[in-house]
């Protein structure tokens, strides 16, 4: 079980999170979607702590942290309970495809490198980049690396998966492939946050999505609501655009 | 003009080759001490531990700012004089550990630009994972940084060796030491010191080839 309340945080004198209050319930899959610049990536980013929120409390597993005054240990044990797809894949570039997956598990958690190994060449086959593990980053193509980023965010065995715009920098022809394996996390019912454009892909997998704008979730709900019966006049002018 | 006295050129090479291994020691103990020490000074210099800061910042201005031989006459020939357990230092300690601390002021500015020059995507994937700050630079950042910053310090490397022959002001017998020794005893000086003039020449350019492999080699991770 996941718990935001009142997420904050301010850019100088700009708020791009203006009060935050989320639940997600184990296994479930949430889509954002949203304008740019309206604080989805920021929201993604304070949950793991690449951004430190000015005020709220985030609780993920049995790890909860008051912004206010987390501790630096508190920090590590949040983003140890959760992991993160970035938008420009931002594998390791001096280590291979299953050294990346690796690292999280030799390093973070102390893992024989033996096992990690083994665990690293699963999660390859799963991403179906066995033939790819001793390769780096630079001799893979987008959708390979996009693959390997997730697979390092799955193996991590987080509580809660943040993706965040997993497909925006992929060149068209490696979308559906980056999808598909999303698709397949998805049905093994990780919990996930996913910021995303392809509406398509967020009616299929999402038990609900929220509508971000100005740093607020101004409408959340089941997608046959959200994206097909849209109640915000600010939500139903954003659909018409991006659909 | 007079002939060059090639046999005792030819005679005095054994001679100073048998000096080698000390100066490639001196240098490469130095350079190794350097390296760990300009990482830690880049490091910090990057991420500015309050009240650190001002001491690096002072270390790195002050080996920066004052000449090599100064700084080893002040270690060796000034520093006894008011700590007295360094009494016993002798001139291959005082040799290494000048070039440790002048090469490091240097090295550590060549690091630190390197370390800003690793994408900031690769620290955020570090962190996301849950990397302490030090897992994310020994790990990550720092292995990054030093396939930028490698050329630099190999030509600091460079500079270092040829730095060793100082040591030969603290008394010590390298290869520098030695041709003196050899010279004065001879006082054919112009072939002395250019049998010595050639072979650091020498072991320069074996180290320039060496460079060209080492890029390769650290690039190989980077080759599409
Ligand atoms: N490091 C930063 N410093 C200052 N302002 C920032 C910073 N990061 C984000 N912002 C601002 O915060 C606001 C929200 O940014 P954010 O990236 O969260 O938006 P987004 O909803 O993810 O947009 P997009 O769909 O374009 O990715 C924007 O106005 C942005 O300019
Ligand atoms: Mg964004």
């Amino acid at each position: 079980m996941i718990l935001v309340r009142g997420l904050t945080k301010r850019f100088g004198q700009t708020t791009v999170l203006d009060g935050i209050d989320l639940e997600i319930a184990d296994g479930e899959r949430v889509v954002v979607i949203g304008p740019s610049g309206t604080g989805k990536s920021t929201l993604l980013r304070c949950l793991n702590f690449l951004d430190r929120p000015d005020a709220g409390t985030i609780s993920v597993g049995d790890v909860t942290v008051d912004a206010a005054r987390a501790t630096r240990r508190q920090i590590l044990a949040l983003r140890r309970a959760t992991s993160f797809v970035f938008q420009n894949y931002a594998l390791f570039a001096n280590k291979t495809a299953k050294q990346n997956i690796m690292e999280a598990l030799v390093t973070v958690r102390g893992r024989p490198s033996e096992e990690a190994a083994r665990q690293a060449l699963d999660v390859l086959a799963e991403t179906g980049l066995a033939d790819k593990a001793d390769s780096y980053p630079a001799a893979l193509s987008g959708g390979q690396q996009q693959r390997v980023g997730i697979g390092r965010a799955m193996a991590i065995g987080a509580d809660l998966m943040l993706f965040d715009e997993p497909t925006s920098a992929l060149d068209p022809e490696w979308v559906g492939e980056v999808l598909d394996l999303m698709r397949r996390v998805a049905e093994q019912r990780q919990t996930m946050l996913i910021v995303t454009h392809e509406m398509q892909f967020a009616r299929e997998i999402a038990d609900r999505v929220l509508f971000m704008d100005g740093g607020r979730i101004v409408e959340a709900g089941p997608p046959r609501d959200v994206l097909d019966a849209p109640r915000d006049e600010r939500l139903k002018r954003f659909l018409r655009r991006v659909t | 003009m007079r002939p060059l006295d090639l046999d005792y050129m030819l005679g005095l090479v054994p001679v100073i080759l048998g000096y080698v291994p000390l100066t490639l020691f001196m240098a490469a103990v130095a350079m190794v001490c350097a390296l760990v020490l300009a990482s830690l000074l880049a490091v910090e210099r990057v991420i500015r531990v309050p009240g650190l800061d001002w001491l690096v910042m002072l270390f790195i201005s002050f080996f920066r700012g004052t000449p090599l031989l100064v700084q080893l006459f002040l270690f060796y020939y000034g520093l006894p004089q008011v700590l007295s357990f360094l009494a016993q230092i002798n001139g291959v300690t005082a040799a290494i550990m000048g070039l440790t601390l002048h090469f490091s002021a240097y090295m550590a500015e060549a690091i630190r630009a390197a370390i800003t020059g690793v994408d900031r995507s690769q620290w955020e994937a570090a962190q996301s994972i849950g990397m302490t700050q030090g897992q994310m630079m020994r790990r990550i950042v720092l292995p990054q940084a030093g396939r930028i910053a490698a050329p630099t310090l190999v030509n600091y490397f460079i500079d270092m060796i040829k730095g060793t022959s100082l040591a030969f002001t603290l008394g010590v017998t390298e290869m520098m030491g030695a041709t003196q020794k050899e010279a004065s005893g001879s006082f054919l000086y112009f072939e002395a010191f250019l049998v010595v003039a050639i072979l650091y020449w020498i072991i320069v350019e074996t180290l320039n080839q060496g460079q060209k492999r080492l890029e390769i080699y650290l690039n190989k991770a980077y080759a599409r």
